[in-house]
């Protein structure tokens, strides 16, 4: 897992300008612009629909955008199909698990090992001695993350009888698996109680500073956001909001506003005096 | 109950998990290769044509219970390996270079039907491969310079070069034979990056796109390996019958097949072996019983029909999980004897789902 050590370019890693997403009328995206550079964790936060995850399914290229483009490594990502984003060395979760739930945690695992896969089909069919060789690297692989993430104990249980905060971590192990250069987690502490958003936290640190991968996160928890993140970013119904420390897009106007309301908005709401 | 201790990934990755894997598998074979011995005749062609449905229903097992897509249309792919091999033995092709073919052609139709399921899902795929399925046997029908049409075909016993599998006995040994081998290079897949990717398919498409699986890529491969095999079952069950018809390829078959895993268990390799036993045994309890029902059910037309609807409707109802399922918890009752529970195999509802895209 040293993938990010491998490129020594500079520059960021992931760049995006003057996104723009349309959906019907609906502009879910509009001229966000945004450099994650190597090794920090940058965060998305904003209210409900402010189009943080529209942005992670543009980069996933699930979406593709109306106008605007998304630049990893130097390379632009919008004429790739949605597959060929993973072998880039981009990995993800999702907000709401989309784990394979009648498949075993190291099954699981082990597809997220798929990209590195080295043998065709004529050889799978025969299992040849090499496909037994890669599976046994494969497994190797998918065995350090199991370490790193403590998940011993669950290797060989169906992922549909896990407990929510267990498959939250399968979810981060299945991404880890893929060995990639840019991690994107999507609310990786939602659903999850104080200790293991405590845990997500010192997860998150080490993928960064034990691993060297980046991670660009969405995330509502303002607390973990400020432990672990180098540069926040507000969106606020597509629209970026403002960029900077967590401390500064904290405590910045148009954040505040965009989550509180601004005054006049509090006075409509107030009773008259009779 | 038995505990494996892992010491090596090799556990994890070779077939037989442990010695009594070992021990019962090679019992099954030993005793399959004994079997023209202990049978009559009759319960031997009954056990050749179990073989030969478990190909082919093993193929629709990885699918469907796999690959997590629908056919409704898979007699259609028997019939086209059936029919390859009856117009190339026809011919004068020897029989593994004809059922070379069968394959190829087969592989090649279940592709083309395996395009629409890049964009259509559950009941729209299952419409699209029923109305295939149609349009097959339609062809076999009408096509009747090559089929024979409704008249039907007539095939010859299996010729090796030379060598005639005449007798019913070494006919069942070429089944056999066809059937392990098939089922050891389902198995194969299964262990490795094809088999967990088509896993991947069923359970969450978008996040095995995200892992980077070539949906149209793994989706067309397990039409083609489906259809395949149905190909390899149809030349099989050509030969075994000498004399194929398009009807023997309708929609009643195709419903058969999707009985027989449905009842064997989605999602079990042992289940495609359970559900062949139970389809090819089903006629014979009804045929047993019209003797004890009052003619106007006995002697009802459609009889049939009636209880394969009827089981394949309390199967879904009570045992989702099939005969392998069921033989699971009787397993795990004995094993855990005194302590099984009731809701021990109740699988948990999943956490609600992100929006499904496209």
């Amino acid at each position: 897992m040293s993938a990010a050590q491998a490129s020594p370019a500079t520059g960021p890693l992931l760049s995006a300008r003057d996104l723009q997403v349309r959906f019907g009328g609906v502009l879910a995206v509009n001229g966000v612009s945004f450099d994650v550079q190597r090794g920090e964790v940058f965060t998305l936060i904003g209210p409900n629909g402010a189009g943080k995850t529209t942005v992670f399914n543009l980069i996933s290229r699930i979406y593709t955008p109306t106008a605007g483009n998304i630049q990893f490594d130097g390379q632009p990502l919008t004429s790739l199909p949605a597959h060929a984003i993973a072998s880039l060395g981009i990995a993800r979760t999702f907000q709401n698990i989309e784990l394979f739930e009648y498949a075993t945690v190291l099954q699981n695992l082990l597809i997220g090992h798929h990209v590195h896969r080295s043998t065709g089909f004529w050889q799978e069919l025969f299992f040849t001695q090499s496909v037994r060789r890669a599976e046994m690297q494969a497994r190797e692989a998918v065995e350090r993350v199991i370490e790193f993430l403590d998940l011993q104990h669950h290797r060989d249980s169906l992922v549909a009888g896990l407990p929510y905060g267990v498959r939250k971590v399968v979810e981060l192990a299945r991404a880890l698996c893929t060995q990639p250069r840019l991690l994107l987690l999507d609310e990786p502490s939602s659903g999850l109680n104080v200790e293991e958003t405590d845990d997500m936290a010192f997860w998150i640190q080490d993928i960064r500073n034990e691993l060297g991968i980046t991670v660009l996160m969405v995330e509502h928890d303002m607390s973990l956001v400020s432990r672990v993140s180098d540069r926040v970013l507000a969106m606020n119904q597509g629209e970026t909001l403002a960029l900077g420390t967590p401390a500064q897009v904290q405590s910045d106007p148009a954040v505040i506003e965009a989550y509180l309301g601004s005054m006049e908005d509090m006075s409509s709401l107030r009773r008259p005096a009779p | 109950m038995r505990f494996l201790f892992k010491t090596s990934y090799d556990q994890d990755i070779r077939l037989a998990r442990h010695e009594g894997h070992r021990f019962w598998y090679g019992a099954l074979l030993a005793l399959l290769c004994v079997t023209p011995w202990l049978l009559p005749e009759y319960w031997l062609a009954q056990v050749t044509l179990v073989l030969i449905f478990s190909v082919a229903g093993l193929g629709l097992m990885l699918l469907a219970g796999y690959t997590g897509q629908v056919s409704i249309g898979h007699a259609a792919f028997m019939g086209v390996g059936a029919y390859t091999q009856g117009v190339l033995t026809g011919m004068g092709v020897p029989f593994p270079l004809a059922l070379i073919a069968a394959i190829v052609v087969s592989a090649g139709v279940g592709v083309v039907v395996g395009v629409p399921a890049l964009r259509v899902k559950g009941i729209y795929l299952g419409i699209a491969t029923l109305a295939f399925g149609f349009i097959v046997e339609e062809v076999f029908a009408r096509w009747e310079s090559v089929t024979g049409g409704n008249a039907g075909m007539h095939l010859k016993a299996p010729d090796f070069f030379g060598i005639k599998f005449e007798s019913k006995e070494s006919f069942y040994y070429l089944c056999l034979a066809i059937c392990v081998a098939v089922t050891l290079g389902v198995l194969n897949l299964l262990r490795s990056p094809t088999g967990r990717a088509f896993v991947a398919i069923r359970d969450s498409e978008i996040s095995a796109q995200s892992m980077g699986i070539q949906l149209a890529w793994f989706k067309g491969l397990a039409f083609a390996i489906s259809a395949a095999m149905a190909g390899i079952s149809g030349a099989l069950y050509a030969h075994n019958i000498r004399f194929i018809t398009p009807d023997q390829f309708s929609l009643l078959q195709s419903v058969e097949l999707l009985l027989l895993v449905v009842v064997g268990g989605l999602g079990f390799v042992h289940g495609a072996f359970l559900g062949a036993i139970f389809v090819i045994t089903l006629p014979q309890l009804i045929a047993v019983s019209k003797d004890f029902l009052p003619p106007e059910i006995g002697q009802a037309a459609g009889l049939q029909a009636v209880v394969y609807g009827l089981v394949l409707v309390l199967i879904v109802l009570f045992e989702p999980m099939g005969l392998y399922g069921r033989w699971l918890k009787v397993r795990t009752w004995f094993q855990l004897f005194p302590f099984y529970r009731k809701g021990l195999f109740k699988r948990q509802k999943s956490f609600t789902k992100s929006e499904r895209l496209k």
